[in-house]
């Protein structure tokens, strides 16, 4: 019971702290693509992958007091943080254990800006083509964003660090 | 005259109940809809287990996506075409991916996509881009149409307008599904003025906006969709029988890796078990199948798997009950411990089910709610978020309700609990 709620409380845990909605979608995305046993479907919404599973789940672990959302105006934007609380600690040692290598995953990719993580998660929803028609897709859908051809390069760098991390 | 604008020489119609007549005029549509695959929808109910809810509702997603398409050509027949904003050429990949937008979904969509971790919309677009029938019809346009069609399905073609004709907070799909649902289950609430709708629909750059003065045509669908979605969707029962139905593919799943010889070989899920699906596998599969297979293992030996087939062949269902986590979640662990002890595999037999709805929403920066939101035309032609103008709709936009049950098989525990004081104690904890 309650075992996917685990890992997720796990992953913030290891992340200390994740700064951002989006982020945090993001990141736990990029680890289900890494092999990492998260469960929450995805799929591609306008702004890259999406999980309602995930926010439902986040939003039920805040309601049951392990994790602790809080808000912060940022003047144009408001920024949303995740910590895991006293009982979400003791909570997620009910779980089993993670794989060792996703500490330092995550601690990667928490380095990260969420705008880079989202160019990476959408990159990743269009691994099955190859790389340039990868960076035509991402183009289409991200119009607006307009990620150059150095963004792209550091994408695809960051996923090979992050594959050969996944596997360490 | 190319295969693309070739027509029939007399139009084709579906009598349907809720729009009517679907009409068709092109070849293309008229062949599309009779290949295998877009026949397979014939077998795939689309409101998965809410017919053991709602009796009526034992429609299909071949209705469905019929009246999407039907939805989608009235949108560019009647009210896009000759718009300097929308382009003809579009057209026909439009309604052929509004025919074709459900292809992949397998039998009991949701619960099927879950326990074999599938996507739907994956699935679609292999098969549009497959070996198959569909990508036969649709090569004959062009050899690069199954791509776009696959593309608007992906929400990665180009131009954006004809995505959201098929996706977005307002479009073809959710209109049909709230009318057709709410005419097949009975109920009252999914019915809203469409062709109000259809009237004050209008093509954008990137996506179909609302002409000011069809704002509250639009509030009545928002409302329609709300109540849907908790009277309907969310049904708990309906509920109690798509946990049932994801318990028993869960089990027989791990039977199978276990390497329990069935007594009869469940030959068309060996590849979904093994991970090794072929698009002729999962077109194969359909819900026909899987009640035949349901139906055989109520007969085999392992008590789990054919208790839980009974249960949901004879909707012996589970009872529920509701579950603040914020309060109980201690509950959970101790209900866990209790079932271990009564000798009840809580891995089957009890389960935790959320649902959540968010009825409307709009982008706020700095926020990952991922909707586009609907746009309001002024007369003035600029472009006002719904909400801005909508007192109805602001009230209940980012407004997600949830809610939480625990799934249980009260019946057990209840002819069982003057034998064994653990039932009396697990039934008097979960109903608090």
């Amino acid at each position: 019971m309650l075992a996917e709620h685990a890992k997720i409380v796990q992953m913030i845990s290891l992340a200390d702290e994740v700064n951002g909605r989006k982020k945090l979608q993001k990141m736990v995305y990029i680890l289900k693509k890494m092999e990492f046993s998260f469960v929450e479907k995805y799929e591609l919404h306008m702004y890259g992958p999406y999980s309602e599973e995930l926010t439902l789940r986040v939003e039920e672990l805040c309601e049951m007091g392990f994790l602790d959302e809080t808000c912060t105006d940022k003047g144009s934007y408001v920024q949303y943080t995740y910590q895991v609380t006293e009982d979400g600690l003791k909570f997620s040692e009910t779980g089993d254990a993670p794989k060792q290598s996703l500490a330092p995953c995550i601690s990667k990719l928490n380095e990260q800006s969420s705008r880079f993580l989202e160019l990476v998660s959408t990159l990743l929803y269009f691994d099955h083509l190859e790389r340039t028609e990868q960076i035509e897709k991402v183009r289409i859908v991200k119009n607006k964003l307009n990620f150059s051809d150095e963004e792209m390069d550091a994408a695809f760098a960051f996923i090979a660090e992050m594959s050969a991390c996944a596997v360490a | 005259m190319s295969y693309e604008h070739e027509k029939l020489a007399e139009e084709k119609v579906f009598k349907d109940p809720v729009h009517r007549y679907i009409h068709v005029r092109d070849r293309v549509i008229w062949d599309v809809i009779g290949t295998r695959e877009f026949q397979r929808l014939r077998r795939i109910r689309q409101l998965g287990t809410t017919y053991l809810v709602f009796h009526g509702a034992e429609h299909s997603r071949f209705q469905h996506s019929l009246g999407v398409y039907e939805i989608v050509r009235r949108i560019i027949d009647s009210g896009f075409g000759g718009r300097p904003e929308w382009n003809e050429d579009e057209r026909l990949v439009a309604l052929c991916a509004a025919l074709l937008h459900d292809l992949g979904h397998g039998p009991f969509s949701h619960a099927f996509e879950k326990v074999f971790d599938l996507d739907h919309e994956k699935f679609t677009q292999a098969i549009l881009l497959g070996d198959t029938e569909v990508n036969a019809v649709l090569s004959r346009v062009s050899p690069e149409f199954p791509q776009r069609v696959a593309d608007v399905v992906g929400k990665t073609y180009k131009d954006k307008l004809v995505i959201s004709l098929i996706s977005s907070q307002i479009d073809a799909d959710r209109m049909d599904y709230l009318q057709r649902d709410a005419y097949y289950t009975g109920v009252q609430y999914g019915h809203f003025d469409m062709e109000r709708i259809l009237r004050v629909m209008r093509p954008a750059e990137e996506q179909v906006v609302i002409k000011s003065s069809g704002m509250h045509a639009v509030e009545d669908y928002i409302m329609s969709r709300y109540q849907m979605y908790w009277q309907v969707y969310f049904h708990p029962v309906s509920r109690s029988a798509e946990v049932i139905l994801i318990k028993i593919l869960h089990r027989a799943k791990a039977l199978y890796k276990d390497g329990y010889r069935f007594l009869q070989d469940p030959v068309p899920f060996r590849s979904f078990f093994d991970k090794t699906i072929t698009i002729e596998d999962y077109i194969s599969l359909d819900e026909g199948v899987l009640f035949t297979y349901f139906q055989l293992w109520m007969k085999e030996q392992d008590p789990i798997l054919s208790d839980l087939c009974r249960r949901f062949i004879n909707r012996k269902l589970f009872q529920y009950a509701e579950f603040d986590p914020a309060k109980e979640y201690r509950k959970i662990g101790q209900l866990d411990s209790l079932f271990k002890e009564a000798g009840i595999d809580p891995e089957y037999y009890l389960v935790t089910d959320s649902s959540s709805d968010l009825p409307y929403d709009f982008y706020r920066p700095g926020e990952e709610n991922e909707r586009v939101p609907i746009y309001l035309q002024l007369p003035n032609g600029e472009l006002s978020e719904l909400s801005r103008s909508s007192d109805i709709v602001d009230a209940i936009s980012g407004k997600r309700r949830t809610d939480h049950k625990i799934y249980f098989p009260e019946d057990i525990l209840e002819a069982g609990q003057e034998d064994n004081p653990l039932y009396k104690e697990i039934l008097q904890l979960v109903r608090g």
